[in-house]
């Protein structure tokens, strides 16, 4: 494998944390993606009577007394709650102790595209209905959102680069490829990276229902997230949150500790098209691609499976298959492509780090999971979508992809880490 | 930071009720809730939790906490004593 950059920094994946709507912990949440179980159904968060959209990926059952104290859990918004909880459990399996180490060692880059949304909601309304003077002073520190890395700081001691990365659903692709890269600078041996969005609040699925954004199966909530398929009408929002922990490879080769993948690659870019709409040809996508891929030192052939975007919208999917075609070329006619949002739901700002996750599991696991609900495949979608069931195959690079509202674009290439625990790296 | 809703208008502060609310608020144990307890030494209590206490407790008894008191809430007895003073008053 050809991770080496120009500083022969290499940046291994140690540590995975997921909380989502189809299961908490890595090994639940490959047990849904593996046998293509959907985590979509009814919004229980809230009246939705009178909404086009009635359907999410909600996280059940959550309970943020199993990770903070109770003043904590009460003082910080849901996305806080879930991108602590994923953190703590992404850093317990990578066995690295962050307080016990030098403050600068290990730091945070943990984002989400809305933030506390359910606080600027329920400030709002306090504000209307009883004034200024009824606003609670902890809806400044809950509603932004750069407050889960820092409440990852605190509750971990990892003093390092902290802060959030904001490109909406691209959100923690670039938060990984932000913390890929500062180990790659030397600025700190291991960081926490990913994503956290809870969401699913009265104002923003009312927003996105008027964007027309949002498919309206409400009847049958499992299909309704059908990227590639005839059918779709749009994607189906979801909360969660997902963190990965990156690793310099020589510290976590030096401790021994299990290396889940490697960070090869990532790539930027914008559309410089429109606010929400992607360029319909994909040329943004097919420029962040090329560079993660020559960020990587890799070519086109070498890419073995493609964790796309494929929100379920008609005009998102077409433009990222166009874009495969231009960077993949003829390998882009048998690499499989599949897009895990058909089963959980498009977890906004926590998105890219779940599909980077769903990468890493596929790698190690020899087993690519499937697009389900692809049951009439659009024709102008011509790839190899991995329709409805996993598939066995031998990976070792996967490339995945996160576009965001406002023309934002992260592409990420990451390599098996079997490979490099064989060879010892 | 759930509402509360307003005690009968002329009921007496109950203390009992008050610990309950400041150890869910400030998140301790209602016993620790005590005259002679510091918010910021013995609670961990910073100004913004002390903020949301005393809103809870003005949503409660309908009072009304002016500004230049809230400096002298340091114990939980200087706000039992002040909720004391508005039912006489009331």
């Amino acid at each position: 494998m050809t991770g080496s950059d120009r500083a022969g920094v290499r940046v291994a994946i140690t540590g995975m944390g997921l909380v989502t709507p189809v299961g908490t912990g890595v090994e639940a949440v490959w047990e849904s993606l593996s046998q293509g179980r959907s985590g979509i159904g009814k919004i229980t968060q809230f009246d939705t009577t009178g909404y086009p959209t009635q359907i999410a990926g909600e996280v059940r059952d959550f309970d943020p007394e199993l990770y903070m104290d109770r003043k904590t859990a009460r003082h910080v918004a849901r996305y806080c709650q879930l991108g602590l909880a994923a953190a703590r459990m992404a850093v317990e399996d990578s066995g690295l102790r962050p307080s016990t180490m030098d403050p600068d060692a290990v730091g945070v880059v943990l984002s989400s595209g809305a933030g506390g949304m359910e606080e600027i909601e329920r400030g709002h309304r306090m504000l209307l209905d009883r004034g200024v003077s009824r606003i609670s002073p902890f809806t400044a520190p809950m509603m932004i959102t750069d407050v889960a890395a820092g409440l990852v700081a605190i509750e971990l001691q990892a003093g390092g680069p902290n802060y959030a990365v904001v490109s909406a659903c691209a959100s923690s692709g670039h938060a990984i490829a932000d913390g890929f890269e500062v180990i790659r600078r030397g600025d700190a041996v291991a960081m926490i990276a990913g994503g956290a969005e809870a969401s699913l609040t009265p104002l923003m699925i009312g927003a996105f229902c008027q964007l027309s954004a949002m498919s309206r199966r409400n009847q049958d909530p499992t299909a309704a997230s059908r990227p590639f398929d005839l059918g779709r009408d749009g994607f189906v929002m979801s909360e969660g949150a997902a963190v990965l922990v990156l690793e310099e490879m020589g510290h976590a080769v030096s401790r021994g500790t299990r290396i889940w993948g490697e960070v090869l690659g990532a790539g930027a870019s914008a559309d410089m098209y429109h606010f929400t709409a992607p360029d319909p040809e994909g040329r943004g996508a097919a420029r962040a691609m090329r560079a993660a891929l020559r960020k990587a030192g890799l070519r086109p052939e070498d890419v073995d499976y493609v964790n796309a975007h494929g929100t379920s919208t008609q005009l998102g999917d077409i433009a990222e298959t166009l874009a495969l075609h231009q960077v993949l070329g003829e390998r882009a006619r048998t690499v499989p492509v599949s897009s895990t949002k058909s089963m959980t739901g498009h977890l906004l700002g926590a998105a890219g780090a779940i599909e980077a996750a769903a990468c890493v599991l596929a790698m190690d696991r020899g087993l690519v999971p499937p697009t389900i609900n692809l049951e009439d495949q659009d024709p102008r979608c011509d790839l190899d979508y991995v329709p409805n069931r996993a598939r066995p195959a031998d990976v070792r690079v996967s490339l995945s992809n996160s576009f965001g509202f406002g023309g934002h674009n992260a592409s990420l290439v990451l390599g098996r880490g079997t490979s490099v625990n064989a060879k010892g790296a | 930071m759930s509402a509360t809703n307003p005690a009968p208008s002329g009921e007496p502060p109950d203390f009992s009720e008050l610990q309950r609310m400041a150890g869910e608020i400030l998140g301790v144990d209602a016993d620790r809730v005590q005259l002679d307890v510091s918010f910021a030494r013995d609670l961990a209590a910073d100004s913004l939790d002390l903020v949301e206490l005393i809103m809870a407790i003005e949503d409660r008894y309908q009072v009304s906490l002016p500004p230049e008191r809230l400096e002298g809430m340091r114990k939980v007895g200087d706000l039992w004593e002040f909720l004391m003073e508005q039912h006489g008053a009331a």
